[in-house]
């Protein structure tokens, strides 16, 4: 995030649940926590509810929350906890109408705009299929283009760890579109 | 079938997920505070002592089991 980190004072406070000092960082962070979910799941209304509950565990957290460090950073990786578990909880919804329309859809190769549009909800459909973690991992580095290092400090993994959920996701998600008939 | 490699899947996902420049455009600062009021779905406490006195129950008495179930 790349607002000025705040002074230790103010997270001493917020540590001790004072609410004055919550109620300043969330008006500080709202915004980057919101654009940070709404890269991951990609929906602003969502986004908005996911912030509010970002916030609130991070409120219950208080107490477990080191003054010295990165507030933005903690916040972040929250966020993304946040984010993942509303990924995996939309991923069971989808799974379960999708197999259905997936065999149905024709091969496309054709510049023809239906056509385009199709392979584009072809391969969002696809992409959600994955497990959330990898969904996660992809989006933010293969659409987003964020640093690794980045990524790997939300999620609170190596970057190797990161390297290889994209890797994964990329297989899967190539196996997938072939599936449904996508090809370049 | 050939196999798409990386960087055009890559393109598909990027088309297929599009842009997000979405700023938030309000303080949800007053749905927090709503958040925050909200009373949290509480147990009483005669919840967790009759929870307590049942486990003690059907420790010291397991022949107790069958006999609430067929009860309930």
């Amino acid at each position: 995030m790349e607002v000025l980190e705040q002074p230790t004072e103010l997270l001493e406070q917020f540590a001790h649940g004072e609410l004055d000092a919550f109620e300043t960082l969330f008006r500080q962070f709202q915004g980057e926590v919101y654009r940070w979910i709404v890269r991951i799941v990609r929906d602003p209304g969502v986004s908005e509810d996911l912030t509010i509950e970002t916030f609130w565990r991070i409120h219950r957290a208080h107490a477990r929350f080191d003054p010295t460090r990165s507030f933005a950073a903690w916040a972040r990786r929250i966020a993304t906890n946040v984010a993942l578990d509303y990924l995996k909880g939309r991923q069971v919804k989808t799974a379960s109408h999708e197999t259905v329309l997936v065999a149905d859809l024709p091969a496309a190769a054709s510049p023809n705009p239906a056509v385009q549009r199709d392979i584009r909800e072809r391969t969002e459909r696809a992409f959600r299929q994955l497990p959330a973690k990898l969904q996660v991992a992809a989006t933010l580095a293969l659409v987003e283009e964020r640093p690794y290092q980045e990524i790997a400090d939300a999620l609170g993994i190596s970057t190797g760890a990161v390297k290889l959920r994209v890797f994964r996701a990329l297989r899967l998600l190539r196996k997938k579109l072939q599936q449904l008939g996508v090809e370049p | 079938m050939n196999e798409l490699n990386d960087k055009k899947v890559q393109e598909l996902l990027k088309q297929a997920l599009g842009p997000t420049n979405s700023e938030l455009e309000r303080d949800l600062w007053p749905r927090m505070l709503q958040r925050l009021n909200e009373r949290p779905a509480a147990v009483p406490w005669f919840d967790w002592v009759l929870l307590a006195l049942l486990a003690l129950w059907f420790f010291f008495s397991p022949a107790g089991i069958p006999l609430l179930l067929y009860h309930l």
